[in-house]
């Protein structure tokens, strides 16, 4: 405790970066395989809604003070993802449209809020972009839990999702519970996001899900290349990301998808590069 | 109890439209039974109640003597989807890791496979010939290839009941015979009871050993002797009066399996 304590903001900054970097693209391969990267995107607008009510929430009484925007942040995202998960068995055949539904309730719903509460115009600016100098105490963990909370969902449930990911039907005739662990994907989703928001910002969270499996399936033959390469450049891009932004004093969500873009780009050339020489 | 598949009384309709109708049906064990019927006859629906991925109006299905709710030991079942080419051929996964998930349902949470299981995988691939693709990229393989990864995927947890829809499609006629022989020695040989279904009839006579037709009802249910010498009268009931044959993309109704199906 004590040594937690004395963390400079930079290196709660950093820990808080690693466990992003290796969680995100973790996640990110399996949205990826199941073709629904865009679905960081809705969970993270609604996540802002979430920020927003309780940063709302925290000012409107004395008594509410303690809350703490990341956790309503974290509720909001869950419920977000269970309706998706709800609005794609309505919408049967045209499952797509659950993103833009819950992405404009969220953004409608913020716009609201925030017009409601008096958060300053930095702080909304550090949700939107990420900012690694606020991570308090408190939020690494936050992030701790949350990490490790999705670590151990996707560790028990990484064979079954693959399985899930690539033939729903055959899954279910080797006996897996396929909805039991479709539910829980979702809320898996929804802790990452959420999970990331303080570091990279809202509306960058959906780069650290997206961009690393982006640039890893460029060169990975196997699903578990896919993986490993993705953590691989995740942590990359989220170490470049600080460290430049730190040293350049600009902001760290945008250094970081800066850098994760970069290796994207390299990875397209390497692979452009290895098919030509075959 | 020799029967390993009982269908009783089974009627299932999609929006309202009956499919199948009263369908009775018992498969022995150590059968090889060619399930056969025109386009839109109602065999992949009929494999799908059976497998609880769709649920019938009425009706029961018993699988190995267990009523269809309360098994589970799906290990002793391997099945080759009609759908399963459909897979996006980008997906990032090897033929050695589509083996590997027909193990996943009996490894469990939590664990991943072990030496044995991962030999068990190999040898499943040998088994379809298909060792020297081992680490190849699915995707990258052509559809007869494909299909001998996903029978694979189904033996892979030594199943006593092997279930095919429509394996063949896009298959050449070579490959045809050399796949049915493969299927006779699975069911002679290791003792597989084997379900496979076609609307291609004339192929795969010599192989099975019962055969069952289907069109909404079940019109004929014998062995194949019996079904030979009344193939012709079979013919024109099956295909005569009541026919529907409806020939449109199966891929348009494609509903992702929310419909049903059993949860454990
Ligand atoms: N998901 C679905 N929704 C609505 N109708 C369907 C669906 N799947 C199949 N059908 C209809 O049910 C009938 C039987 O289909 P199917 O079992 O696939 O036949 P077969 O496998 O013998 O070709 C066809 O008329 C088909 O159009
Ligand atoms: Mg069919």
């Amino acid at each position: 405790m004590e040594l937690l304590q004395q963390l400079t903001f930079l290196e709660r900054g950093i820990i808080a970066g690693v466990i992003i970097g290796f969680i995100c693209p973790l996640l990110g391969a399996f949205l990826l395989v199941r073709r629904i990267t865009i679905i960081s995107e809705a969970l993270s607008h609604i996540t802002l809604t979430g920020i927003a009510a309780g940063i709302f929430l925290s000012q409107s009484a004395l008594w509410l003070g303690f809350i703490n925007p990341l956790y309503t942040g974290l509720v909001f995202s869950l419920a977000g993802s269970l309706l998706i998960e709800k609005l794609r068995q309505i919408y049967k055949h045209f499952q797509e449209l659950a993103i833009p539904i819950i992405l404009s309730s969220g953004i409608g719903l913020g716009a609201i809020l925030i017009s409601l509460s008096q958060g300053s115009y930095n702080e909304w600016y550090n949700y939107l972009f990420g900012s690694i100098v606020t991570v308090r105490l408190g939020d690494l963990g936050f992030i701790f839990f949350t990490g490790v909370l999705a670590l151990v969902i996707l560790i028990m449930f990484y064979k079954e999702l693959l399985s899930i990911s690539f033939d729903q039907e055959f899954a279910k005739t080797s006996g897996i519970g396929v909805r039991k662990i479709n539910f829980f994907f979702s809320l898996l989703i929804a802790l990452v996001i959420s999970m990331s928001m303080k570091v990279v910002g809202i509306l960058l969270v959906g780069a650290m899900v997206t961009l690393p499996v982006a640039a890893s399936i460029q060169l990975a033959k196997s699903f578990r290349q896919v993986v490993i390469f993705g953590i691989l450049f995740g942590e990359l891009a989220m170490i470049g990301g600080i460290y430049f932004s730190y040293h350049l004093n600009v902001a760290t969500g945008g250094m970081i998808v800066v850098t994760g873009v970069v290796l994207l780009l390299i990875a397209v050339i390497l692979k452009r590069f290895r098919t030509g020489l075959a | 109890m020799s029967n390993i598949i009982e269908i009783k009384d089974l009627s299932f309709a999609y929006h309202g439209r009956n499919v199948l109708e009263d369908i009775d049906l018992s498969i022995e064990a150590g059968s090889f039974l060619g399930l056969v019927g025109p386009n839109g006859s109602g065999k992949s629906t009929l494999i799908k109640c059976l497998l609880g991925l769709v649920t019938p109006e009425r009706g029961e299905v018993r699988l190995f003597g267990e009523r269809l709710s309360r098994f589970h030991k799906w290990e002793d079942i391997g099945f080759v989807s009609q759908k399963a080419n459909s897979f996006n051929s980008g997906f990032p996964a090897t033929v050695f890791e589509v083996v590997s998930m027909g193990l996943y349902g009996k490894v469990g949470l939590f664990r991943f496979l072990t030496k044995k299981h991962k030999e068990k995988v190999r040898e499943a691939i040998r088994q379809v010939e298909m060792e020297a693709f081992m680490h190849e990229n699915i995707g990258q393989l052509s559809g007869g290839q494909q299909q001998r990864v996903f029978i694979a995927r189904a033996l892979v947890s030594e199943p006593k009941l092997l279930i095919l829809d429509e394996p063949t499609v896009g298959v050449d006629a070579k490959s045809v015979k050399r796949f049915y022989t493969m299927l006779k020695d699975l069911n002679r040989n290791k003792g597989i009871t084997l379900v496979l279904v076609t609307h291609d009839i004339g192929a795969m006579t010599e192989y099975v050993t019962d055969v069952a037709c289907l069109n909404k009802h079940l019109h004929f249910h014998g062995d194949t002797k019996e079904y030979e010498e009344q193939e012709d009268d079979m013919m024109s009931r099956m295909y005569g009066h009541d026919v529907q044959i409806i020939t449109h993309n199966h891929e348009h109704h494609d509903d992702h399996a929310h419909d049903g199906g059993h949860s454990s």
